[in-house]
């Protein structure tokens, strides 16, 4: 039975290398998906162009705005003189946000009185207006620590905030795990699900059931190579991560792999259970981009987080695998917790598998319709 | 023991009823034809006996097995090649047989004899993925792949379609041998001319078996005097033909049309009474019928005669 399973195994390896198509999903998509998060769809920024309006003009106005670019997040657009110009930067897209320094700056400053620094931002891409105007006031916030440093306030209420597990606010610590998610995904349940469907719309599948071949080997034969090249991508995202990205990981790393492996499997059953209802390679298709990749990317709180969606949302994203996953994957990778605590997770992914196997041994037919 | 045996099975999909009450025995070593059009049945009554489908009633066997209650015994013993070129075709001449005769747990150097004589003439392509070969390779190779495993009984579907005539009669030929290795065949084609090499023959249409016999006999059978008329001028000799009153039925044939009557002429009276209408006429002659008179006679029985 060993030698067969071989067989079946090595012949899936022949599509495999000589399908350019199945290729480019294999190793082109997670290369892509990784540089394209990684690179492109971020909510960091560097030199976001800014408008002053500086009132003042006095040695300490000055000083704030150059310490305002020492960052490297910001970069002067244009000095302005007046009120009424402070739309049209904006209005052109040339800047993002205008920084209003009122007048007496130096001399209130170094009196101590309470000065009030105006920001107005570009609030049409509000993600952004927020993340400059948080910017804005941690600048300001330094600035007036390093210049009063020798005058300290004792009556003053100091709000320190500091991230744990990801001091910088990275992107990539949310989109690393994200993207393993959906790769296993990608690989394991929608290229399963078009090679079985493939089977069939070819006449081949004919012929293995009229075989002496059982059912549970020609599945397992299936999935096995699938299983194998994912798990390669999951560490191949993992690699690139850590090394590119500088994504820490915290946690044991053979739990790590445990727990991809694990989600290899929730995910091949789906791509099987998504096989025996489809005929076409067309149809498998469409049912694994809609039923499977659509959830897990918008619902499982990879790139919106899942509490601010409508309850309804909430629980359907409830249902996806992926959510769990990434759960998991953040509290290992990133947190460096123990089996201990993911216990809930680990369950509600087991669970799941379980139930979407009893599905697919049901529906899986031994004949044709 | 019967290779196999139908017994008034029925099929339908949906509205649609693709077999009805079909009945028939065939014997070891015996080559088997279903001859019929597209859409007579064959390929479904093909699907029920390879345990692929289920009929809605009746009883069949396979090596004395049950098609439904033991359709894993049957998976183990027969050999098909479905109507469609169903290999892989991503993969070598090589790859695919090699593939075969391992997931029916042997190997090509086990049963090499059976199919020595098929694969030698695609040996020298052993190494050409199975998509770029021609129509009668591929079906050699197919043939190949379902006999590597030594099965009892070989269900061809129609394995000459898209075939060319040269191929064909190779491919006859190698049913032929097969045969004397006590391989039972059931094969279907809706070629009439290559119902004469089989042993027997069912005639099937709109999912009704309508005769089944030897060629031979079938030929004896047939007691309507057959004309065969050439012309150049078919179309007015047919319909001349077809409202004749001593007409049975009058049909195109390649370059003849066939004639059936209701009682014996003489030929040369029929091409007098075609050349008194002004039909010139080449030739008339009393001819023997082919499995397609006879199929087309009797699709025609329970039709009236298009006028």
């Amino acid at each position: 039975m060993f030698k067969v399973f071989r067989a079946f195994v090595k012949k899936e390896f022949y599509h495999i290398l000589r399908d350019k198509r199945t290729l480019l999903i294999l190793f082109g998509m997670p290369l892509a998906q990784i540089l394209i998060f990684g690179y492109a769809v971020t909510n960091e920024f560097k030199d976001a162009q800014i408008d002053v309006l500086d009132y003042a003009k006095d040695e300490t106005s000055i000083q704030l705005i150059d310490h305002l670019q020492s960052s490297g997040n910001f970069q002067l657009n244009k000095v302005l003189y007046s009120e009424t110009q402070m739309e049209a930067g904006m209005k052109a897209g040339d800047s993002k946000l205008v920084v209003v320094i009122p007048e007496n700056f130096s001399r209130d400053f170094y009196a101590g009185r309470p000065i009030k620094i105006q920001v107005v931002a570009d609030g049409s891409d509000p993600n952004n207006a927020n993340t400059l105007g948080q910017y804005v006031t941690q600048m300001v916030n330094s600035f007036q620590m390093q210049r009063r440093a020798t005058i300290p306030d004792p009556y003053r209420i100091n709000v320190e905030s500091r991230m744990m597990y990801n001091p910088q606010l990275a992107s990539a610590y949310n989109f690393v795990p994200g993207t393993i998610a959906l790769i296993l995904l990608i690989i394991c349940a929608m290229l399963t699900s078009l090679t079985i469907a493939r089977e069939k719309e070819l006449g081949t599948m004919e012929i293995l059931l009229v075989s002496p071949l059982p059912p549970l080997l020609i599945i397992l034969g299936k999935v096995t190579p699938y299983a194998i090249l994912s798990f390669t991508n999951a560490i191949l995202v993992l690699l690139l991560g850590h090394f590119v990205f500088d994504v820490p990981i915290v946690g044991s790393i053979v739990l790590l792999l445990l727990m991809c492996f694990l989600y290899v499997v929730t995910a091949l059953v789906l791509g099987t259970l998504i096989s025996t209802v489809s005929r076409t390679q067309q149809d498998a298709m469409m049912r694994s981009l809609m039923g499977l990749m659509m959830p897990s990317m918008i619902l499982s709180g990879f790139i919106f987080p899942l509490t601010s969606m409508p309850v309804l949302l909430q629980y359907i994203g409830q249902l996806v695998p992926a959510t769990y996953f990434i759960e998991i994957l953040k509290a290992v990778m990133l947190r460096g917790v123990g089996f201990s605590f993911i216990l809930f997770e680990v369950g509600v992914l087991l669970i799941m598998t379980l139930v979407f196997l009893l599905i697919t041994w049901r529906k899986f037919k031994i004949r044709l319709e | 023991m019967a290779a196999v045996l139908v017994e008034n099975i029925d099929k339908s999909y949906g509205n649609v009823t693709a077999l009805k009450s079909i009945g028939f025995q065939m014997d070891d070593g015996e080559i088997f034809g279903l001859i019929g059009p597209d859409g007579a049945g064959k390929s479904t009554l093909f699907r029920i006996l390879t345990t692929l489908l289920l009929p809605d009633g009746g009883r069949a066997s396979v090596a004395g097995h049950d098609v439904i209650q033991e359709y894993k015994h049957i998976r183990k013993k027969v050999g098909y090649m479905p109507g469609r070129f169903s290999l892989y075709q991503d993969l070598s001449v090589e790859e695919n047989l090699s593939f075969f005769a391992t997931i029916f747990g042997t190997s090509i150097q086990e049963n090499y004899d059976l199919v020595k004589d098929i694969y030698q003439q695609i040996e020298p392509f052993k190494k050409r993925l199975a998509g770029k070969l021609s129509g009668g390779m591929k079906q050699k190779l197919a043939l190949c792949c379902a006999l590597i495993h030594k099965p009892e009984v070989l269900f061809l579907d129609e394995p000459t379609t898209g075939v060319d005539a040269v191929s064909r009669k190779e491919f006859w030929e190698m049913l032929q041998s097969l045969k004397k290795k006590n391989i039972a065949i059931l094969v279907s084609t809706p070629y009439m001319d290559e119902a004469s090499l089989c042993d027997r023959i069912a005639l099937m249409q709109n999912g009704e078996i309508l005769k089944i016999d030897s060629p031979g006999q079938m030929v004896i059978d047939f007691q309507k005097p057959l004309y065969a008329i050439k012309t150049e001028h078919t179309y007015t000799a047919l319909s001349y033909l077809r409202s004749a009153s001593f007409t049975r039925s009058a049909l195109p044939f390649g370059e003849f049309i066939h004639l059936t009557t209701n009682k014996p002429y003489e030929a040369l009276q029929i091409k007098d009474d075609l050349e008194r209408v002004g039909i010139p006429i080449q030739e008339v002659k009393r001819t023997a019928p082919s499995i397609e008179d006879i199929f087309l006679d009797l699709s025609q029985t329970n039709e009236p005669i298009d006028a």
